[in-house]
């Protein structure tokens, strides 16, 4: 069940940042933020390889001792985080794989939106139910 | 596919919208009507570029083009070939024909400075239903407006910063040139 959710722009700001106990947000803020190196160390060190065959996801970017985060970078650079619960043991890699497509589809989606300018912050009502439902959801 | 077909129409309609609102004949009025197509074309490259599977993505240096006498030219066979064909084959290029796409317009390097591109296509699904032939010609540029949008805004999508413009010399056969602006 994930506790934190964010997209981070190509220029790595924050598209779209949610977590869920909200008193302790800034923390959540925090690793997201450091966690943003690490993804970059991946994204150059795949860029060495020849070709990135379905390279998107990253996997797991670092654990700490009650929280492990996860990566997954889109086509344009588009980068998205997710914090998962520690204790939650039986969440598998392929589970977070789903979660992580999940998002990408509902993020395309809202690229596609005529009125969705490209580098704002993302308001859209579906892509905050799919984000809900992943949050919420029990394992 | 009925997709194509509504493609074409609502396009047509674009088209036929802008110059209605803008009877201005000089090259001046003319180039906004241009330029808000290529915007337009831009937004939705933008968005269909995160739509395009991953493995067609990579785009490297140029490997070494095969030379392909027939054509006159050298077909490039580089990821960004293969990425472009999949792109026509989503905004419904082909024409008509469910058994075998028709060949992927060709790309081949220009005697030209390297970062260029040209894609030729000589069915191009825009103006297949204008003419095929030489009349026409000058209303022809006005229906390339929105495909050179969307090639260049599917490629900033993937970061590469580009210049396209289009060409015609008859219909249906048209030709987008790429030019990759590297930093």
């Amino acid at each position: 069940m994930a506790v934190c959710i964010a997209v981070i722009a190509k220029e790595n700001y924050p598209l779209y940042i949610r977590s869920i106990p909200t008193e302790n947000e800034l923390k959540f803020h925090y690793m997201v933020h450091t966690s943003l190196d690490v993804v970059d160390e991946k994204i150059s060190a795949l860029g060495k390889a020849l070709v990135d065959q379905r390279e998107l996801y990253l996997g797991l970017l670092y654990p700490t001792e009650d929280h492990k985060v996860y990566g997954y970078v889109t086509n344009s650079k588009v980068k998205f985080v997710m914090v998962v619960d520690s204790s939650n043991t039986a969440l598998r890699d392929n589970e977070i794989r789903s979660m992580f497509r999940k998002l990408h589809n509902s993020y395309t989606d809202v690229m596609c939106n005529p009125f969705y300018n490209p580098g704002d912050r993302i308001h859209s009502r579906a892509f905050d139910s799919t984000v809900t439902s992943m949050m919420t959801q029990v394992c | 596919m009925a997709d194509a077909a509504l493609f074409e129409f609502l396009h047509t309609e674009m088209v036929a919208e802008l110059w209605a609102r803008a009877p201005d004949p000089s090259p001046g009025g003319q180039k906004t009507s241009l330029s808000v197509l290529e915007g337009m074309g831009f937004r939705v490259g933008q968005a269909l570029g995160e739509r395009l599977p991953r493995e067609t993505l990579a785009f490297r240096e140029e490997q070494p083009p095969k030379e392909v006498p027939a054509l006159g030219g050298r077909v490039l066979d580089c990821p960004l070939t293969l990425q472009i064909g999949d792109h026509w084959d989503q905004r419904g290029g082909a024409v008509g024909s469910c058994s075998r796409p028709p060949p992927h317009p060709q790309w081949y390097t220009a005697l030209c400075p390297q970062g260029t591109y040209i894609l030729q296509d000589n069915d191009f699904p825009l103006l297949v239903r204008m003419a095929a032939g030489p009349q026409y010609l000058e209303e022809a540029p006005k229906f390339l407006a929105f495909t050179c949008g969307l090639l260049r805004g599917t490629l900033s999508t993937l970061g590469i910063k580009s210049l396209v413009t289009a060409s015609v010399t008859t219909l249906p056969a048209c030709k987008f040139q790429v030019v990759i602006q590297r930093a």
